[in-house]
């Protein structure tokens, strides 16, 4: 009953809330840096509530079944991973040995959601931007991992994101080494490439192949995977503050240090996606593939060493 | 009015199609996304792809090649969908009235909601006609 609540309240609830807040803070900030007025508070979710009142239309020749689903396993990833992201937030004894690992692995479904509803779609520029997903979750998974390794180290060989926390709070937040500095800054760049933000929203590069995956969805199917979109601004900025920034707390204080932190981490997201044109695929592969990985073995090696 | 509709005024996302125009109105179509005149404070977007648009901005005289392009890309954006034809050509074919290459004018093939004249018209006016679709879509609901 108790996680239940959890799964309702936090994982869905605040979790959407504060990620179409989220998304209304990036358009704003983007239309504030091009020197434009920028979109009404409410906007993503009028969007949302806009597309949910419109026609669903399926292909010819699509994949029924997949098409209509893969949206909804992309956004039931995202409520599962919130859930355990605030489990471990606010009880740090509320997880399970091992509740990095599901988190980790529930963080790449979204991206395989989205494959499947690309090649399921039978459009050629759907498949096309399928295909290059698939080559940017090949890059950024390594480093992903290894800087996910840091404060596995740090904490004690620990992979309980309850105990990672508990670490922080003694011990001070992990990005204060000089490891979790180097781990922070792949992680943020990693981070990037997830939310398929520019540099790196190559798989839906708007001007080139029209947004890619989604271009043949509409209606519902659309707004299920903006949504989940939306609450990926959130979920993964928050990833990111559980393992090296201590977290969100809510005692005095500390839950508006708890704000700053997020508000920080998305503004320096939109900064990046703003003041950087978009990569090639080949390119982005080679990026991350070459010096990211490297920055990332360094930080493993200097963490190992206890610095 | 629906919440269906009321979210549509809110959010109205274009898709933008030339039928063989001159390429004038659309760069005016275009000067609307830019800084001074903002479509997005009224939650407006360009649209990528037809199944997420909302509003259909078709410029142009619709040529016998293009006529069934326009036509079946209207059959596949999602309903409901509004029609804008901005410029003389798809208003009334413009010059190209007598051309054997323009059968008919664009209110023949598909339903239209707003016509913007003018050769281009000016940014003011397509936002002007914006308006007036969203006060016609709220008088129709009533």
């Amino acid at each position: 009953m108790m996680y239940l609540v959890y799964l309702l309240v936090y994982g869905f609830l605040l979790t959407a809330a504060i990620g179409l807040l989220a998304s209304w803070i990036d358009r704003k900030v983007t239309a504030r840096v091009q020197y434009r007025v920028g979109p009404p508070l409410l906007q993503p979710l009028i969007d949302i509530v806009k597309l949910l009142g419109k026609e669903t239309l399926i292909p010819e020749g699509a994949s029924k079944i997949v098409f209509l689903t893969a949206p909804l396993i992309g956004l039931g990833s995202v409520i599962a991973v919130s859930t355990l992201l605030w489990l471990n937030n606010l009880d740090r004894t509320g997880g399970f040995i091992g509740d990095l690992i599901v988190a980790i692995y529930f963080l790449a479904i979204p991206s395989i959601s989205i494959i499947m509803g690309g090649f399921a779609s039978g459009n050629p520029l759907a498949s096309l931007g399928a295909s290059r997903e698939m080559k940017l979750i090949l890059s950024y998974e390594l480093p992903f991992l290894l800087a996910v390794f840091i404060p596995v180290i740090k904490s004690g060989f620990s992979v309980r994101l309850g105990e990672i926390l508990f670490f922080q709070a003694h011990n001070g937040i992990i990005v204060g080494t000089w490891s979790g500095v180097l781990g922070f800054t792949v992680a943020v760049l990693c981070t990037q490439a997830k939310l398929a933000l520019v540099p790196f929203d190559i798989p839906e590069a708007e001007t080139e192949i029209t947004s890619g995956p989604l271009i043949e969805y509409s209606g519902s199917g659309l707004a299920l995977y903006r949504l989940m979109k939306n609450m990926l601004l959130f979920v993964l900025p928050f990833f990111l503050m559980i393992l090296f920034l201590g977290g969100f707390s809510f005692r005095g204080v500390h839950f508006l240090y708890g704000i700053l932190k997020y508000i920080g981490l998305v503004a320096l997201i939109t900064v990046i996606r703003n003041t950087n044109p978009r990569v090639r695929i080949d390119q982005a592969v080679r990026f991350f593939w070459g010096p990211v990985t490297a920055v990332a073995i360094l930080a493993v090696i200097l963490a190992l060493k206890g610095l | 009015m629906s919440l269906k509709l009321k979210a549509l005024l809110k959010s109205p996302w274009v898709f933008h199609l030339s039928t063989g125009s001159c390429n004038n109105c659309d760069i005016e179509v275009l000067d609307c996304l830019t800084p001074r005149f903002d479509i997005e404070r009224f939650g407006m977007i360009l649209a990528g792809s037809i199944k997420h648009a909302d509003v259909l901005l078709i410029t142009g005289s619709c040529n016998r090649k293009s006529a069934e392009r326009l036509k079946r890309l209207y059959e596949q954006a999602p309903k409901p969908c509004l029609v804008v034809a901005i410029g003389e050509c798809s208003l009334s074919r413009g010059m190209f009235i007598h051309s054997y290459n323009c059968p008919v004018p664009l209110d023949k093939i598909i339903p239209v909601d707003v016509y913007i004249p003018g050769c281009p018209p000016k940014p003011e006016a397509i936002i002007a006609g914006a308006v007036k679709l969203i006060e016609k879509v709220k008088a129709g609901s009533k």
